[in-house]
């Protein structure tokens, strides 16, 4: 294994063993068995539809992350995700339940809408950065408040939605419009959007590693002055990340939304956007440690049901993500320095520079 | 060395080590400085003086060897420690706040000393008198010049109670009349009873000023020298070990092509100040170098940034062989064949965690042979890196270690490396071979010297006067952000740029 792969790999897995390590302390200082607690969630994976939702829900939350992740790529903080999964859902679930269109293409177009509609919401603070130089990190959090109001006027029953028992719902998309999945019988449905994301993951890796865009991208991140002496146009780089980050946005409530609830509704599922943050963190924004940390996510989400059962509070699960969190960015610290000073002796070691004290002087 | 006792000596330091990855450290350095007098510590950039000396301010742990102060051993954790001892230390580049006055940089972080009241009014009149510095204790800082700044840095570490002051290359930011003015204060000073531990790579300073001298090499004592018999070739060579590099251009190699052309440039301050740069006229012909010569903060960066369109807000023109680039963006002035050699390596030139061969894309990310249709061409990069490390002379295991981890001077070497490839038809090059070693400034040289009589045309700007006479053909004046004066190299001295870069006469 390569010095780069080995320490890549070893910084998260310590980091989420020192957290089940610490969870097994807090288990254990609540009264609880913490090797009983840890094998029910992991016999879970066995029962009913948990493997399935885990990888469902693991394909949410990995979009969210890259959505997040290219943001990061920039030192960009792009909080508002949320807003702009939300806010996209809720567009394309009232376009796509409204307009009728022939199977395939009606599904594109749903597709589309969420994507343009997600960038669309994230221009706001993009121009805001951009021109006027306004933190992202503010006005994105500020437009996910303002997100809330604008779906409850766009689904509300004076609008585009209607009432249906005491829920409010945009129009139902006709099947025209799904994305179908794989239907595995006892064990659940796949979603099919899952192909979309991992699609999505490729895409990232070669726009990142391999393209121009990619190059400007991350160069802007790591040292905006070195960026603009090489000729990076700041201002655009800033916009188009912001756009793109937003538009893949976009794409986060399709899986469930044309997969499973086919109309967006009062309850539609929200909070995907902070996951994704984690997430990003946890993968170290490189689109296989995302899918990982998507993966360890989603499995504690629905694992930690479970817990119930053994009378084992579920949110140690909180606690748990929590810890990993913290725990992986204090590794990867910890082993980025470690790394950098191991290759810093390497190249002296490689380049002698210290000649003999010549015999001069009194 | 002497082996006298310890209370002979202000400050004595033995076997310090100090161990750095990846840049020469400090290896079993010896030190001793008489009570009133002014040692100069020397030796080029790199050599570790700097570091010798925070060891000594406390600022960073020896790993070996000990400190004595008036002969006790002592261990110092914190600059706070040093200061305690009776050591202060003036930074190279200054630490003052500019809004606020004379006095209250003096008292900030002192008050307990003497308070703020008459005491501290009075000590601050007399130690004023000490240092020379006639502003008075209401001026504001931002009001003061250059070298009122450093007599009250001088003052402040005085006022904490300093007999034995470190300064870290204090004529660095002064012309050279100043510098005499500084060396009469020191005189007078140490006649007073204060000891100088004076750091420095200009010999003539040195002998002129000194009354020991020690020269550090490569991070390790080399032995000391008496100024009054040593010559300045035999202190270059404990300080080099080598024979010396001269920037000596040979043959006039400039032709009659016009490669840049720079009519009326000009560029407010955005803060509403007086215009950075105003009603600038140059050219620079094919072959020819055109040396900037003025005090560090005259316009230099501002020219040279918006030469390279990085700026908003020029007036003026700038044409790259006939054609108008006045509004290209920076990266179609360098398609169009204008290399860059920022003056600050690290934040402008570099991305230090990235390998070296994705730092040879920065700034060609978009031409062949790394750019293709917006693609990166990876082997290209990598193969193309391989060529400038070879022949520039890139001490690296490894094309895949990261920028950040190689030394200033290697790093340098590939950012020249790079900025000379793809055939550029000019090269604005800041400092070129500032903070690099001396090996590493030799090569510098001689590639820079190889591509102007190859037809390449350079814009230089540097504060080491040496390299601008040594390698320019035309030297042009810059003060207050206005071209004042031009100079011939073959005759002008150092002295003479000095006066004229503070606009004494032109």
């Amino acid at each position: 294994m390569s010095p780069k792969i080995r320490s890549a790999v070893l910084a998260p897995v310590l980091a989420v063993a020192v957290a089940a390590l610490l969870c097994g302390l807090a288990l254990l200082i609540s009264g609880d068995s913490p090797l009983q607690a840890f094998g029910v969630m992991i016999s879970q994976l066995g029962s009913g539809t948990v493997a399935v939702d885990t990888v469902n829900s693991a394909a949410v939350y990995y979009i969210a992350a890259l959505a997040v992740a290219i943001g990061f790529q920039m030192k960009l903080f792009n909080i508002g995700v949320e807003g702009q999964f939300r806010v996209a859902a809720a567009v394309a679930a009232v376009v796509g339940g409204t307009l009728p269109l022939p199977p395939v293409l009606h599904t594109l177009v749903i597709i589309a809408v969420a994507a343009l509609s997600g960038a669309a919401w994230v221009a706001i603070p993009a121009l805001l950065k951009a021109y006027r130089g306004v933190s992202e990190v503010i006005s994105t959090i500020m437009l996910n408040a303002v997100a809330t109001g604008l779906i409850a006027y766009l689904i509300s029953p004076d609008t585009f939605g209607q009432l249906v028992g005491n829920n409010i719902t945009t129009p139902p998309i006709e099947p025209s419009g799904w994305f179908p999945g794989l239907a595995l019988g006892e064990s659940g449905t796949l979603f099919g959007m899952i192909l979309v994301a991992a699609v999505l993951g490729v895409g990232y890796w070669f726009l990142l590693g391999r393209t121009r865009f990619g190059f400007e991208l991350r160069a802007s991140g790591q040292s905006p002055t070195a960026a603009a002496a090489g000729g990076v146009n700041a201002r655009r780089m800033v916009l188009i990340a912001l756009l793109t980050s937003g538009a893949v946005a976009g794409l986060v409530g399709l899986p469930e939304l044309l997969g499973r609830d086919h109309a967006y509704t009062l309850t539609s599922p929200s909070g995907y956007g902070f996951t994704g943050i984690a997430i990003a963190l946890l993968g170290r924004n490189h689109p296989v440690g995302i899918a990982l940390g998507a993966l360890l996510w989603a499995f504690l989400d629905k694992s930690a049901v479970a817990l119930d059962v053994v009378g084992t509070p579920r949110e140690i699960v909180l606690i748990m993500q929590g810890l990993i969190v913290l725990s992986v960015v204090v590794a990867y610290e910890v082993v980025r320095r470690v790394d950098l000073r191991a290759e810093q002796r390497r190249v002296a070691a490689a380049t002698p520079t210290r000649p003999r004290p010549a015999e001069v002087g009194t | 060395m002497s082996t006298a006792a310890g209370s002979e000596y202000a400050v004595e330091l033995r076997g310090i080590t100090k161990r750095f990855p990846g840049v020469v450290a400090n290896s079993d350095i010896d030190l001793a400085v008489r009570r009133g007098e002014v040692h100069a510590l020397c030796g080029e950039n790199g050599a570790g003086k700097s570091t010798l000396m925070k060891i000594l301010y406390g600022m960073q742990g020896a790993d070996e060897g000990t400190i004595s102060v008036d002969g006790t051993e002592v261990v110092f954790r914190t600059p706070g420690d040093a200061i305690a001892a009776g050591i202060g230390m003036v930074h190279q580049h200054f630490m003052l706040a500019d809004n606020l006055t004379v006095a209250e940089n003096v008292l900030l972080g002192a008050e307990r000393l003497h308070g703020i009241g008459r005491r501290a009014r009075d000590r601050i009149a007399e130690l004023a008198a000490t240092v020379g510095l006639v502003a008075s204790p209401s001026e504001r800082v931002e009001r003061l010049g250059v070298a009122d700044r450093q007599r009250l840095e001088i003052l402040k570490v005085l006022y904490r109670g300093a007999r034995t002051v470190i300064l870290d290359e204090p004529t660095a930011v002064l012309v050279p009349q100043e510098v005499d003015e500084l060396f009469a204060t020191l005189a007078a000073m140490r006649a007073q009873g204060y000891t100088f531990l004076f750091i420095s790579h200009k010999l003539d300073e040195v002998r002129a000023i000194a009354d020991t001298i020690t020269v550090i090499r490569r991070g390790t004592s080399v032995g000391t020298a008496d100024p009054a018999t040593v010559t300045n070739r035999e202190l270059a060579e404990m300080m080099v070990g080598s024979e010396l590099p001269t920037p000596q251009t040979r043959d006039s190699t400039v032709t009659d092509r016009e490669v840049l052309r720079v009519a009326g440039l000009g560029l407010a301050d955005p803060a509403g100040g007086r215009d950075l740069l105003d009603g600038i006229d140059l050219v620079v012909h094919a072959g020819e170098v055109l040396g900037i010569a003025g005090v560090e903060g005259n316009g230099q960066t501002e020219l040279v940034e918006s030469v390279m369109g990085m700026r908003r807000g020029t007036r003026g023109r700038v044409l790259l062989a006939g054609t108008d680039v006045s509004g290209a963006t920076t990266m179609a002035r360098r398609e169009a064949g204008i290399g860059y050699i920022p003056e600050d390596r690290s934040r402008h030139a570099l991305l230090p965690e990235q390998p070296l061969w994705a730092n040879r894309v920065l700034g060609f990310q978009s031409r062949a042979p790394i750019g293709r249709r917006g693609l990166i061409d990876r082997a290209a990069a990598r193969s193309d890196t391989e060529r400038i490390v070879a022949d520039f002379d890139v001490r690296t295991p490894g094309i895949d270690v990261t920028a950040g981890a190689l030394s200033g001077g290697n790093q340098q070497k590939l950012v020249v490396g790079r900025e000379l490839s793809g055939d550029p038809v000019l090269l604005v090059a800041a400092h070129p071979t500032r903070g690099v070693d001396v090996g590493a400034q030799a090569g510098i040289w001689s590639e820079l010297r190889r591509a102007r009589a190859a037809g390449l045309a350079v814009l230089l700007v540097s504060a080491d006067l040496d390299e601008l006479i040594g390698l320019s053909d035309t030297l042009a004046v810059i003060l207050d952000g206005r071209l004042v004066g031009t100079a011939d190299p073959a005759t002008v001295t150092p002295e003479q740029l000095g006066t004229a870069m503070t606009g004494a006469t032109a």
